[in-house]
Formats: structure tokens, sequence, C-alpha cells
């Protein structure tokens, strides 16, 4: 197992203690209004992300061999899903992040509470991650 | 007196269920939902009718046609056009309004003005962009005050002679306010402007007259009228109609084909290139009936009791920002909530059963002019009741304190 599939797995057990929609939204919620580590000076539309409803920034740094990201939105449920991204993708090695299956989404029962626009943002956020992995990738050799 | 039992069981939809909670469906400025008498129509043309019409010599044909037909004199008849020519069918509002943003361009040079306003919908900016672009002619734009009126001394500013068209919404599908159209056509006429109306946010909520409101052109869609999708109208007056060139070519439009040259099919036929959408208008022709049956006066006032119970409602909530306040409104209301995204409140209420709809609306200019990321639109049709008002509320207050 990879690391990322272990913080994955540990995502999933911890949502699946929850009964209903509304305590994993009030969880979502919680995480959401959390302090995070951003600059904002990436509220930039470089680092904006496409196909989200809510606005989303996105950027990402290399730490030794390690890639941390760091993203902000305006609206809060959207900053709890990122909060849960950042989770299962920050302090990871650009090939378990490449390699990474993102079914842990539909194992939260998040998939079918969100839209398929909304999925639509989700999935460009973690395209996102992925390009940036890819890149770091390439730019270590 | 509106027989409530009976409009809701018109509407199967209504009993879907959302997250286990019965729907609540305030989208309707985006869509109405269809009811059986529509919906039949169009399974009951493929099933006992379906042929191409105003081209056969056999039954089924024949019978299409004569039904096709009968939808355009009760188009003619709902909105007071004085002749069925007059009524050509579109693909919808946009299409419409793309009929006419490409064919006027034969009466625009350089220098010529068009005016729009900054509550139009993005249907009714763009077409205009892409007319300017071709012709050169300029894209003025009408302001709107705080309250989300038209702004009446900076249109009587921005209009002169070099205004050849003005085209406006009858209601904005994001403020609700309903503009006043006979007023402004007057102001029009003194320049010899045309006057295009977007009426898709009117059509199924007030009598519309087109010829007491003396507009040049007048548009809408089905599906915005308890009607199915693919489906519209545009109204224009007789002679500009004869005057304007064809929009697309193809069959059905035409008089006679050489290889040399063609020329075009009278009124409607001109602007009705191809097979068109026979059942839609069919259908399009049901919801019509639909709603005369119902009465669009008694619609009218009842739409309004359901914006003053919510009024009231809202009024109550010191965290409630409406964005716009005009007193002359349709029953639709934009708004957000203090200190909270309108993502977050669509995605809490979308949960609890109720379709709103949150972003810009396709007003994107207007809501950049207010400051504003998006808004959250509930609006509301024949079938919605107080107490789903009653239950938004409710559902709005748990949301807002989940939020913050």
């Amino acid at each position: 197992m990879t690391s990322v599939e272990k913080v994955q797995n540990e995502i999933v057990e911890e949502l699946s203690l929850f009964s209903d929609w509304i305590e994993k939204y009030e969880y979502l919620i919680e995480l959401g209004k959390d302090e995070i580590d951003f600059d904002k000076k990436f509220m930039k539309d470089e680092f904006l992300i496409n196909g989200c409803q809510s606005k989303v920034w996105l950027y990402a740094k290399q730490k030794n061999s390690k890639i941390t990201f760091h993203a902000y939105s305006d609206a809060i449920m959207t900053k709890g899903i990122i909060a849960l991204l950042i989770k299962v993708f920050s302090n990871q090695s650009p090939d378990d992040i490449i390699k990474s299956k993102l079914d842990f989404i539909d194992k939260i029962g998040l998939k079918s509470h969100l839209s398929a626009t909304r999925a639509n943002g989700l999935m460009s956020m973690i395209k996102q991650i992925k390009i940036y992995a890819i890149g770091f990738k390439e730019k270590n050799g | 007196m509106i027989d409530f039992e009976k409009i809701r069981s018109s509407f199967p939809i209504l009993d879907v269920k959302v997250n286990d909670n019965k729907l609540v469906y305030f989208d309707n400025a985006a869509t109405t939902q269809t009811p059986t008498q529509v919906t039949n129509s169009i399974r009951d043309y493929f099933n006992k009718q379906n042929s191409n019409i105003h081209r056969g010599v056999h039954h089924l044909s024949n019978i299409s046609t004569e039904d096709f037909e009968q939808s355009r004199k009760k188009v003619k008849e709902f909105i007071g056009a004085e002749k069925e020519e007059e009524v050509i069918f579109t693909k919808g509002t946009t299409d419409s309004i793309n009929l006419v943003a490409t064919s006027f361009q034969k009466f625009l040079k350089s220098g010529d003005e068009i005016l729009i306003s900054e509550m139009e919908h993005h249907s009714n900016i763009v077409p205009w962009q892409l007319c300017a672009d071709k012709t050169g002619a300029k894209l003025k734009v009408v302001s709107v005050t705080k309250e989300g009126e038209i702004d009446i001394d900076h249109l009587e500013k921005l209009l002169t002679e070099k205004t050849k068209i003005l085209s406006i919404t009858h209601i904005s599908n994001t403020l609700g306010t309903i503009n006043p159209i006979t007023e402004i056509t007057k102001l029009a006429r003194k320049f010899d402007t045309k006057v295009f109306i977007d009426g898709a946010q009117a059509i199924a909520h007030q009598k519309v007259n087109v010829t007491e409101l003396d507009v040049d052109f007048y548009c809408f869609s089905a599906h915005k009228l308890y009607g199915p999708t693919g489906v519209g109208v545009l109204y224009g007056k007789e002679e500009i109609l004869e005057k304007l060139p064809p929009y697309q070519g193809g069959g059905e439009m035409i008089e006679l084909v050489t290889f040399e040259k063609t020329t075009y099919a009278k009124l409607p036929s001109k602007f009705e290139a191809g097979t068109p959408n026979i059942s839609g208008v069919m259908a399009l022709g049901r919801a019509i009936e639909f709603i005369e049956e119902i009465n669009l006066d008694l619609i009218f006032e009842y739409e309004t009791m359901l914006l003053n119970h919510y009024n009231e409602k809202s009024n109550k909530l010191e965290y409630y920002e409406p964005f716009g306040t005009s007193l002359n409104k349709s029953a639709i209301a934009s708004f957000n909530l203090k200190k909270v995204h309108h993502y977050d409140i669509g995605v809490l209420l979308d949960n609890m059963g109720i379709a709103v709809r949150t972003g810009h609306h396709c007003t994107q200019p207007l809501h950049k002019k207010f400051n504003l990321a998006g808004t959250i639109r509930a609006s509301f049709g024949i079938y919605n009741t107080k107490n789903e008002i009653d239950y938004f509320f409710d559902c709005l207050s748990r949301a807002y304190k989940m939020l913050c």
C-alpha cells in the first residue's frame, strides 16, 4: 500500500462513522472553517481551477522529495473538500500522487451528494494536483 | 379560483424524492415542469401521426400539418398577434434572438447603434455583440439602478437617430423586475428604432399582448411555459419580417430553386428552414391550452401572492440580502445570505430536496456591476405553494446555522 492509499483509507474510515449526510456535511464545514496554510499572493487567475462554481486557487511546492499543496476557496464546503484532498496528497512523492486511484471519493459517499457539475470541479482539482506531480517529476528528472 | 389539486396532479415530477425529501422545485426561471397533457401529446404524436409536414399527400402528413398549423394559430391568439404569418417557430429564445441579430445585419452599417441593458441574459448580449462585430455597429448599454430597474433617463439619453434596434428583456431572469415595455417602446418610436423584447421570463407569468405593447419583435421558449425544450417562438411584425433576409437556407423555406437563383417562400416558411420540431410545436399548443384553462390573470395574481408571502418571510431574516428590490416584480427572488457563499447554500438546500439556481444565472455583467460573485435564485411557478415557501425558509435557516 502506498502512503497515499493509506491516508485515503483513513479518511474513508473516519467518514464512515457518520450516519447521515448532515453529519458528513457538518464535518466538511468544520474542516472548511479551519485555518489553512495558504499564501494569498497566489489568489491570481493563473492559479484558479476551472469547472468549479465556487472559486478555487491551488499551488504546489516541493519540499525535499515531497510535494505540498496549498489551496483556498471562497465557499466553505469546497474548502472542506480541499482540506481532504490536501490531507491525501500533501507530503507525498510525485510518483505516489501520479499513480493514485481516486475511488476514495466514491467510498466516502460524497460523489452521490455532489452533482455532475460539482463533481467536475472536484475532478478538475484532482487533475491539477496530478499535473503538478507530473511537472515536479519531470523537473527532478 | 385555481383548482390546485388538479394542477399539481398534472405534474408527476413533483412526487419525485430527493435524498428522501419531497422535491420542492423553485427553479422555474430556468425551466418549468411539464404537465401530462403536454407529455402525452408528444407520445401520441409519435404513436399515432409521426410524419413530415407541409409536403406529403398522405393522411399522416395532412393531419400533422393541420395540427402544427393549429399550434401557430394558438400562439397567434395567445400573444395577440395580428396574423399567423407573424409567428415563426424556432428552437427557443436564444435561437429567436440569433435569427434577428443575424438577419437584421442587412440594415446596419458602421456608426449605427444597437441598444441593450445591463440586466440582459447572455443570450440577449452575445448575439448583438456578434452582430456589431460583423456590421461595425456599436453596442450601447443602458444602466440598471440599484433597485434593479432600467434607468429610463439613461435610456432616453442613449436613444438617438443612430439607434437602429433596441433589445430588452420583458422580465429580468435574475432581478425579477418587470420592465415598462410600453414606455420604452414609445421612447424608441421617436427615432424609428426597432424594438425587440426577450419575453422568456414573462410569457408564462402574465398576459402578453404584442399588439398592445406595439413591439416589433417578441420571443420566448416553450420550456419556460410548461412545454418541451427545443422549441420557441419569434413574433415579428409582418412588414419587418418581409424585409428581413432569410436566416438559414434549406427545405421548406424556398419557393423555387434553380442553381442560378432561388426564390424564397412567403412568411412564415421563409424563416423555418428544414423539418421543424413538429411534436414540440404541437406540445407547445397543448401547453398554451393548459395555461389558458387556468387563466393567466389568475396565475399572475397567484404568483404575486407567493412572492408577497416569500417577501414577508425573507424580511424577517436579518442576514438575508435581496438582489432586485423593484416594486414591480415577477415571482423571482435572487439573494445572498450574509457572509455565506451562494454555492454552500445551494448544496445544502439541494440535499434537503429544494431545487434552486446558484451562480450568475447567465447575467455575469449584472452580477459584476453589483460586485457579486453569484446569488441564489428561487423562482416560482403555478404548482408552487405557500407551504413549500415555509419549508424553504426552515431549510434556509438550518443551512445558514450549519454554515455559520
